[in-house]
């Protein structure tokens, strides 16, 4: 008897070491100071965008350059809702993403239409509309931006239970809270891409990757597909927009429709890591803060050398660096590809795993 | 009056943006790549047109002379070392390798010559105007259209009456049947590659004229560029042109509304072109 099975044994101990690992990481704020909670805050947020990011190009072959958009959409749209409509900042988060949801229809439409890596523009261009057109909305602080009023930030859900939780202060229980809401938000969001490239929808994804006119000759839906995770990851990257700024409570348009900050450096990140693996972005986003954090006081080099590693490692390293470990040792944690298994080797899958 | 004061201002912009634009056409046109880097290496091209101006005390017209076979050869370079390892059926890797390459010229600028903005000094010529009846308009940004007509019609010219034309033609349509016939698509990438860097050397002359530039204005230009290239349909120069000309004509327009819209216009005129006609104006490759 065979069957389709796509666990592999390192899937498995993985799972459990996730497990534990997570339990530690909810556990991080009874031990860790702020500065620790605000680069694992960092780390997660981009680790966010980037698995959206990489949905988009590695699995989709959807390589936006506009995803700022999102990031700013959601976070304008998140302060709208605080600052016009009183909402508290927490709630406000998950309008952030249907924010960029909706933002997301009108850039499909646009993009979609221009043909292979054209689709890159037209996603810039509606980010820059979009920035433009945000600078110009006054009650917001027009191109200058606005802050957070304390009163808002004061009184955030959670705050008070965790001020009794863990005995801190508001600003501290501040950090806490956003912490372990980018700690949720990055394992649903893991957890719901790993679900889905295991999906038939993913299956169908990653069948156009491999072989267009193959895939659409058996029936799959490719303007359905692509519209669909344009617009997931839209709505994903929204949210991480909007907890983002919740956490800096000041913005701008230029800094929310950042190019480099919410496109360039997740780029960057899925490129090293490894594109079109879950586990690349992960090895990628530890990496550009180990990078970050050696070469911060040397500017623009950071950049420079930020960029050089990211083409080198698109010539002669194209998977990355989870990619490289992956073909010398055969282990993947995230596995998405379908073996055919004997049903009594379950465990013979060393070729393959 | 003003309205058509503006036509003219923003048709003559275009031209601007069509040398913006050639270069890219160009290599699009040839190797199907879309080049992330092309702003940037236009602004590279004025720090090193602004090199020979200081160091060798050159008029910026004869500077750019000296720098366009020293573009030529980077591109050449550029082409044979790293472009062309990554053409190929995936978009992906040339997009990503170029977009590095953005990210990398501009803080190698930003490295040398500092944030501060510099400009290509041309003494009155930067001033003088003439004066078309009842419109005046300024010297430069006619010779600027009048420069990107004249590369248009020369890459016309290369592209259909020379063997190097005919080479490019025949990789654009075929690079496999033109490889049987004895070209090197490898060579002529990088031949290709060359001469958009010669046309952007001129592009750079006069954005630097023009306006103060410094490491960042890159990509904004680019995007222009682009969307000139877009809307004007992919391959074609003369479409090129067009397109330059629909974005300058509605960035003029869009400022003599309200000075905030100027940007905001030429945007929402290649959105409104696009979803009219995806395939632009006038398009010449299908693939």
């Amino acid at each position: 008897m065979y069957h389709v099975e796509t666990k592999t044994r390192a899937s498995k101990i993985a799972f459990y070491g996730g497990i534990v690992a997570l339990i530690i990481a909810v556990a991080v704020p009874f031990f860790a100071g702020r500065a620790t909670l605000q680069d694992m805050f960092f780390i997660l947020t981009m680790l966010v965008l980037a698995q959206w990011w990489n949905l988009l190009a590695g699995f989709g072959g959807l390589v936006s350059v506009g995803q700022q958009a999102f990031v700013g959409m959601g976070a304008y749209a998140m302060f709208g809702m605080v600052i016009l409509l009183g909402w508290d900042p927490v709630p406000s988060i998950l309008i952030a993403g249907l924010a960029a949801l909706i933002l997301s229809i009108p850039t499909a439409f646009f993009a979609f239409r221009l043909q292979g890596a054209y689709f890159a523009i037209g996603t810039w261009v509606i980010a820059e509309v979009t920035r433009l057109s945000v600078a110009q909305w006054k009650q917001l602080g027009g191109g200058t931006g606005t802050s957070l009023s304390r009163s808002a930030t004061k009184n955030i859900w959670g705050v008070e239970w965790i001020k009794d939780l863990l005995d801190v202060k508001t600003s501290a229980a501040r950090d806490i809270l956003a912490y372990w809401l980018a700690l949720i938000l990055a394992v649903l969001t893991i957890g719901f891409i790993y679900w889905l490239l295991r999906s038939r929808r993913g299956l169908g994804l990653s069948a156009l990757r491999d072989n267009f006119t193959a895939a659409k000759s058996l029936g799959v839906d490719a303007g359905a597909i692509k519209w669909f995770v344009f617009l997931i990851s839209a709505f994903g990257t929204g949210l991480a927009g909007g907890l983002i700024y919740m956490q800096k409570a000041r913005i701008s348009p230029d800094a929310a429709f950042s190019v480099l900050d919410w496109t360039a450096y997740v780029i960057f990140i899925v490129v090293i890591g490894g594109i079109g693996t879950i586990e690349g972005p992960i090895i990628g986003v530890i990496v550009f803060f180990l990078l970050q954090n050696m070469l911060a006081d040397y500017g623009s080099w950071y950049l420079l050398i930020l960029g050089v590693i990211g083409i080198a490692i698109m010539l002669f390293a194209p998977k990355g660096l989870w990619g490289l470990f992956s073909q010398k040792t055969g282990i993947q944690i995230f596995p998405v590809q379908r073996r055919l298994v004997h049903k009594n080797q379950n465990s013979e899958d060393k070729n393959n795993g | 009056m003003i309205w058509i004061d503006s036509l003219i201002q923003g048709i003559l912009l275009g031209g601007l943006y069509a040398l913006f634009a050639a270069g890219l056409s160009l290599v699009f046109g040839i190797m199907r790549l879309v080049n992330l880097a092309h702003g940037d290496l236009i602004v590279f091209s004025a720090y090193i047109t602004l090199a020979f101006v200081s160091l060798l005390g050159l008029h910026p017209f004869l500077a750019a002379f000296v720098a366009a076979p020293m573009m030529f050869g980077i591109g050449w370079l550029l082409q044979r070392l790293v472009l062309n390892r990554v053409l190929g059926p995936d978009i992906l890797p040339p997009l990503l390798v170029t977009f590095g390459l953005s990210i990398v010229l501009q803080n190698a600028l930003l490295e040398t010559w500092s944030a501060d903005s510099r400009r290509l000094s041309v003494g009155t010529l930067e001033t003088s105007s003439l004066s078309l009846g009842p419109i005046t308009v300024g010297v430069l940004p006619v010779m600027t259209f009048i420069t990107a007509i004249l590369v248009i019609v020369v890459l016309n010219q290369i592209s259909f009456k020379t063997e190097l034309g005919r080479a490019f033609r025949a990789t654009s349509d075929d690079p496999v049947t033109a490889q049987l016939m004895g070209i090197r698509p490898n060579s002529i990438f990088a031949t290709a590659m060359g001469l958009a860097m010669v046309i952007a050397v001129i592009a750079a002359l006069y954005l630097g004229i023009r306006a103060n530039f410094d490491p960042s204005i890159g990509p904004t230009r680019l995007i222009y560029a682009f969307e000139a290239v877009i809307i004007g349909g992919l391959g074609s120069l003369w479409g090129t042109l067009l397109g330059g000309i629909i974005i300058g004509v509605a960035q003029t327009i869009g400022a003599t509304i309200n000075p905030e819209w100027q940007i905001l216009a030429g945007h929402i005129a290649f959105l409104v072109v696009i979803s009219i006609k995806p395939r632009g104006l006038m398009p010449r490759a299908f693939d």
